[in-house]
């Protein structure tokens, strides 16, 4: 039969060869290569990331903490339609919607807004879909942010004081959403 | 009497006690391997550090494991022993009376004489003195015994060695 | 000053105590930091400069984990077995010979903690008595797992301590005597040849002997290739897989230290012990040209003999990890075979070399 990738090698098992048999010279060699990586360790630079001081660039398509995104006039884009909960495999968002009295326009964007809205990190599987499936481009998941371990259950249900993304970049800073200063001008000339 | 062989002799006797008295065979085993251990210290005051060290290494080291082995494998404990029935009791107890008397009896006419500092060799427990001893006069049971040890040795590694065609991997 | 002879001694029995736990101790750190180095890693680096401080809190760790007695286990011997398995590795570093003789005035300090005409076999008996801390530890821990692990760990010793022996036996031939120390003064030349230093160690002459050595070494402290009593992953741990705490700790300590005292054996035996090359030139150089007495020059190059020893031990110990984080590990039927039809056979047969080279007076 014709092989496919014709990269297919035919194995054949010969008798070793007394130096093969006698072990050692492998067993030198397997050093000999061991110790080629402990002087390249020792002088060149190890693979090592040592993490908290070194942290290495994310995905452009990572699939971070979740984000309830505000319009260009700063109002909140969810409707709380549910569509993100019904997508969730995990089951992981719960809202309550609520109808936007009078004078609140400037807050939310449509008649009907979340009143709450929670994800619970701790059963969110950062699959997107709720991205995926958000018609008003309101939940958005970073990629930049992760979710933080924390001690205690309750603390990974993230409310919408946690996910709505805060009115002025100055803001979003106090709130720990790290921002570069680059993005944090880009905001605030979008704002201005 | 030195305070050590008191202590060494006090520890040598209850060891051995507690290989007969202990009820968990493991047990019994680790007095014994104690009992050769104290039975070492003695051959250490009497300066024959050769005999203590191969005591240790060929009785202790060696023969107690393989003890050890057969008797953690049967997995013998205080429930699991079997009842033993009245008359295996008493022959026992005949048996090792008897033993008792043939000690006692050969051992009531020796006198211990004590050394001679004179005439005292401290180094007669010594390695090489030993070997000397071992290679000159007994030489031929000697040479007898290390091919019988080596003829055995050779046959387990005939029994271990793969025979030809077969392969288990 | 006047202090008695033993009491000396006994103060270098304890000195050499502490030394071993002290070299244990950084073993583990020493074994971390050489395997991330074999693999291009950093290793442990955040306790104090360099991480010096790691086996403190490895220490701090294991003291305030849990101590697990799992059920049914015999709890004295439960404790026992790590116990003997530490005290035994322990004792057999106190006939090693670390040095030649320091001679303050009157006092004369042996840097070894007991000279016995029989050290070697001192040294035998306390490795054999090692098989006692693992097998006791497996079989009190009530588990069948731990106890299959400890019946392995014992026959692959026992196995292994017999090529060892045999290949001790063609050493012992050459010197005549069972004494460490013995034999180190033994491996001293003073012939004017620049080398010859080294040509006189008993490697030199027993090369054979020695790869057998160092092999059955290997597998006496139980480490890589042949780390089957404890292998995690394939074999469900070993005798201390109930183990956990310090209990567990002194069992990884007792490995430790019998790697110790395997390197410092095989230094003695086979790299000359405290000597070191051109150590007689030296000692007349500094007598003659710098005007020194003789005592202090004798001092001097007992300190820088115990210097070159340990740098030799080191070298080993550095060996044994260099191994660990190379080769792979033995299926167990390997293990037996290469012991006992492979190993024993060769050290039968450098025996029969050494005999005949004796007999021909080629070596001495
Ligand atoms: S990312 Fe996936 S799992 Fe997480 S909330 Fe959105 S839909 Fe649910
Ligand atoms: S986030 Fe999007 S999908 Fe989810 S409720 Fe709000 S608008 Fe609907």
């Amino acid at each position: 039969m014709e092989s496919l990738s014709k990269r297919a090698k035919v194995l054949t098992k010969k008798p070793m060869t007394l130096a093969e048999r006698a072990y050692l010279p492998a067993i030198f060699q397997g050093l000999s290569i061991t110790m080629q990586h402990f002087f390249r360790a020792a002088t060149k630079k190890q693979v090592t990331i040592r993490y908290p001081e070194e942290t290495r660039p994310f995905s452009p398509v990572f699939r971070g903490l979740h984000v309830l995104k505000r319009d260009e006039a700063g109002r909140e884009r969810c409707t709380a339609c549910g569509l993100c909960a019904v997508a969730c495999p995990a089951e992981a968002i719960t809202m309550v919607a609520g109808e936007r009295k009078k004078g609140e326009e400037n807050l939310y964007r449509e008649e009907k807004y979340a009143v709450s809205y929670e994800i619970n990190m701790l059963r969110c599987i950062f699959c997107g879909l709720c991205e995926e499936a958000c018609p008003k481009a309101a939940v958005y998941l970073q990629a930049d942010k992760m979710a933080p371990p924390r001690f205690e259950r309750d603390e990974f249900i993230y409310g919408k004081d946690r996910l709505v993304e805060p009115v002025t970049p100055d803001n979003r800073s106090k709130r720990g959403i790290q921002l570069t200063p680059e993005q944090a001008d880009k905001l605030r000339s979008q704002l201005a | 009497m030195s305070p050590l062989f008191l202590f060494l002799s006090f520890v040598a006797l209850l060891s051995a006690l507690g290989v007969v008295l202990a009820k968990n065979p493991v047990h019994s085993v680790l007095f014994l391997i104690l009992t050769f251990f104290t039975l070492s210290g003695h051959y250490l005051l009497l300066n024959a550090q050769f005999l203590a060290a191969v005591n240790i290494i060929v009785y202790a080291g060696a023969i107690m494991v393989l003890f050890l082995f057969v008797i953690m494998f049967l997995n013998l404990n205080e429930e699991t022993e079997p009842h033993k029935p009245a008359l295996a009791k008493f022959a026992a107890a005949i048996a090792g009376g008897s033993l008792l008397l043939i000690l006692v009896a050969a051992m009531r006419n020796v006198n211990p004489v004590g050394y001679d500092p004179t005439s005292f060799d401290s180094q007669i427990g010594m390695v090489d003195r030993l070997g000397l001893v071992l290679f000159q006069q007994y030489a031929l049971p000697f040479e007898l015994a290390s091919i019988l040890l080596l003829a055995a040795m050779v046959g387990s590694v005939m029994l271990g060695k793969r025979e030809t065609g077969e392969r288990n991997f | 000053m006047d202090f008695p002879p033993l009491a000396w001694q006994g103060l270098v029995v304890l000195v050499v105590f502490g030394v071993s736990l002290l070299i244990a101790t950084y073993s583990t750190y020493a074994e971390r930091v050489i395997a991330a180095f074999l693999q291009d890693r950093v290793g442990p680096d955040r306790a104090g400069p360099f991480g010096l401080l790691q086996p403190l809190a490895d220490a701090v760790k294991l003291f305030t984990k849990e101590e697990f007695f799992p059920a049914g286990a015999n709890r004295a011997l439960f404790v026992f077995g790590p116990c003997l398995a530490m005290v035994t590795a322990l004792m057999s570093s106190a006939v090693i010979p670390f040095g030649n003789v320091l001679q303050f005035g009157e006092t004369a300090i042996h840097l070894q903690g007991i000279e016995i005409n029989v050290g070697m076999l001192y040294v035998f008996g306390m490795v054999s008595l090692g098989v006692y801390g693992i097998m006791i530890g497996g079989w009190a821990s009530n588990n069948k797992f731990s106890l299959l692990g400890a019946i392995r760990a014992a026959s692959q010793n026992i196995s292994y301590e017999i090529a060892m022996g045999l290949a001790l036996i063609a050493v012992l031939m050459m010197s005549g005597t069972l004494s460490l120390r013995e034999i180190t003064f033994q491996q001293v030349s003073d012939a004017p040849f620049v080398w010859q230093d080294i040509f006189n160690w008993n490697v030199m002459k027993q090369p054979l002997g020695f790869i057998i050595f160092i092999v059955c070494a290997f597998a006496e402290t139980n480490r890589t290739p042949f780390d089957l009593p404890e292998c995690e992953t394939e074999l469900i741990g070993g005798y201390h897989t109930e183990y956990s705490s310090m209990k567990m700790g002194l069992y990884l300590f007792a490995e430790y230290i019998n790697v110790f005292v395997a390197s410092a054996v095989m230094s003695v035996l086979y790299f000359g012990g405290f000597n070191f090359p051109f150590q007689a030139e030296l000692r007349n150089w500094l007598v003659s040209s710098q005007g020194l007495e003789l005592v202090t020059a004798q001092n001097i190059i007992t300190i820088l003999g115990l210097v070159g020893l340990f740098a030799k031990i080191f070298s080993f110990i550095f060996f044994f990890m260099w191994v660990r984080w190379t080769l792979p590990r033995f299926r167990y039927d390997q293990l037996m075979r290469l012991g006992w039809t492979i190993l024993i056979p060769l050290a039968i047969f450098n025996i029969m070399l050494t005999g005949g080279l004796i007999t021909f007076g080629v070596i001495k």
